[in-house]
């Protein structure tokens, strides 16, 4: 029996298979994964995420100790709502986590991150902010969801109250508002357009019900995991952990290099490593041969070297497997995996494999 | 759950065979075992003429989520295997006793009924799993 969110309840009525994750009892899927990936890909779909860790950052210094906590600057944040995605370092420069910041005002930010890191997350997060003397309070009594796909939007807007309806649909990318009680942001794991929505826990059931009802999809974490993959978006503690920098996970563009003078925690560490032109490179795989690429595969690079598939998978929207995955310095465009003893041909390929619902790689 | 259909044999890792009229065996995976792994996504079968072992690599199914391995549950060797599943492995969900079996083989020794399953002993281990 692990933790359950708010939503449980709904989920065991829509049928779920419950699955332990993180501590947390949720949803895999409701039925199928594989339909319940293209509802969002075609239309909309609803998964819970209320197990991430809200946490709360207030004091007159709180610009400045974000600017010196994150790899990405939240210099860049300058109107009210606006969101920024980050890697969270420690001073090895290692992954401590990835997270989402969001700009509430000059002495508020809220920090969006993962479940499985809660604790390790709040612990270093509190023993930096004493410096600064910025408080750290961890958001409960709320549930989240994430709406995803090209009419989430559109469909999830019913459930706003109209006062708020149209400065929520005009939210641009990476902006969040509040609207009543609920937290509206432009935000997603899945590559479409969508909201993630904060809201109490004690109304979290009746707009579930309200978002089935309007013809979205509850989707699980199954769903979850591949669309999220085809968009070659990270799993932390899959793609990235602690032993690994942001510039070996596909995660160069978080990293806010200017100006020269901002110290933030791992950058010395960062700056040794970008110099170093051995440096593992991430990259993206797409399988030529009929088979399903999984995490921890071994990847050759004839005359190269061997690296490691970091997740890997099936693509319903390609209906090939494809993968992440980390391979020594060069510019190799074929690689081998080995599957079972098999050595089976891949083409390494840029990412995102799927965007808003188009395939970007070439097939 | 739906009833087990009662001309079969089963084993504990949740595969069924049937026997034939011409002595051959055809085997595949109950209703159950593609229930838990949802939405199958490839099927690595073997090579016709290969000789297999009691126990021995039979096939993979691959679902969404991840690999299993079906053993062979007597010795014996491929007489056939079911091709359609190449181009759509779904059909072992939708039609897991019919359609959607995965090979036929000849058995190379008399097959020791009483190392697999009747439907009423295989339907007694679902139970104790759901339980």
């Amino acid at each position: 029996m692990g933790l359950k969110t708010p939503l449980f309840a709904s989920h065991v009525a829509a049928g779920a298979k419950i699955v332990d994750f993180g501590g947390w009892d949720m949803p895999l899927h409701y039925g199928s994964q594989k339909e319940e990936h293209h509802a969002v890909r075609n239309n909309a779909g609803v998964f819970d995420v209320s197990h991430m860790t809200i946490v709360d950052l207030t004091g007159d210094r709180v610009r400045e100790f974000l600017r010196y906590l994150l790899a990405n600057d939240v210099v860049k944040l300058q109107s009210p709502g606006k969101a920024l995605y980050s890697a969270m370092l420690n001073d090895l420069g290692g992954v401590i986590d990835d997270l989402i910041v969001y700009f509430m005002n000059e002495s508020w930010f809220r920090l969006i991150v993962n479940a499985a890191t809660r604790e390790k997350d709040l612990a270093w997060i509190e023993q930096q902010a004493s410096a600064f003397a910025v408080t750290v309070t961890e958001v409960g009594n709320t549930a989240m969801v994430a709406v995803q796909g090209p009419q989430a939007r559109q469909l999830a807007s019913a459930r706003v109250d109209a006062k708020w309806r149209e400065d929520a649909l005009a939210l641009p990318p990476f902006t969040g508002m509040q609207a009543g009680e609920l937290f509206i942001a432009r935000t997603g794991y899945t590559g479409e357009d969508g909201w993630e929505i904060v809201m109490p826990a004690s109304n979290a059931d009746l707009v579930w019900d309200a978002l089935l009802a309007s013809g979205v999809t509850p989707c699980g974490l199954g769903a979850r995991d591949t669309l999220r993959l085809e968009a070659a978006m990270n799993l932390y503690g899959t793609d990235m952990d602690e032993a690994v920098s942001p510039l070996e996970a596909g995660m160069g563009w978080t990293i806010a290099w200017e100006p020269q003078g901002r110290s933030f925690i791992g950058r010395a560490k960062l700056e040794a490593k970008n110099a170093d032109p051995n440096l593992q490179r991430f990259v993206g795989l797409l399988l030529e041969d009929k088979g399903v690429l999984r995490n921890h595969q071994r990847v050759v690079v004839p005359g190269v070297g061997e690296g490691e598939i970091t997740s890997g998978g099936y693509s319903p929207t390609i209906e090939r497997s494809i993968a992440l995955a980390r391979l020594p310095a060069g510019n190799d465009e074929t690689a081998e995996v080995d599957v079972r003893g098999k050595m089976l041909k891949v083409r390494i390929v840029p990412t995102p494999f799927v965007r808003n619902g188009k395939i970007r790689i070439e097939l | 759950m739906t009833e087990l259909p009662g001309d079969l044999l089963y084993t504990e890792d949740h595969e069924w065979l049937r026997r034939e009229d011409d002595g051959s065996v055809t085997i595949g995976i109950t209703d159950h075992a593609q229930a838990a792994l949802g939405d199958l996504v490839y099927v690595e079968l073997p090579e016709v003429g290969l000789e297999l072992d009691s126990g021995g690599d039979m096939a993979v199914v691959e679902s969404v989520k991840a690999a299993s391995d079906v053993f062979s549950p007597i010795a014996g060797i491929v007489e056939a295997v079911n091709e359609d599943l190449a181009d759509d492995p779904e059909i072992i969900n939708g039609d897991p006793y019919g359609n959607g079996w995965i090979v036929r083989l000849r058995p190379s020794e008399k097959i020791d009924e009483d190392a697999l399953l009747s439907p009423n002993a295989y339907q007694d281990l679902l139970d104790a799993e759901d339980a």
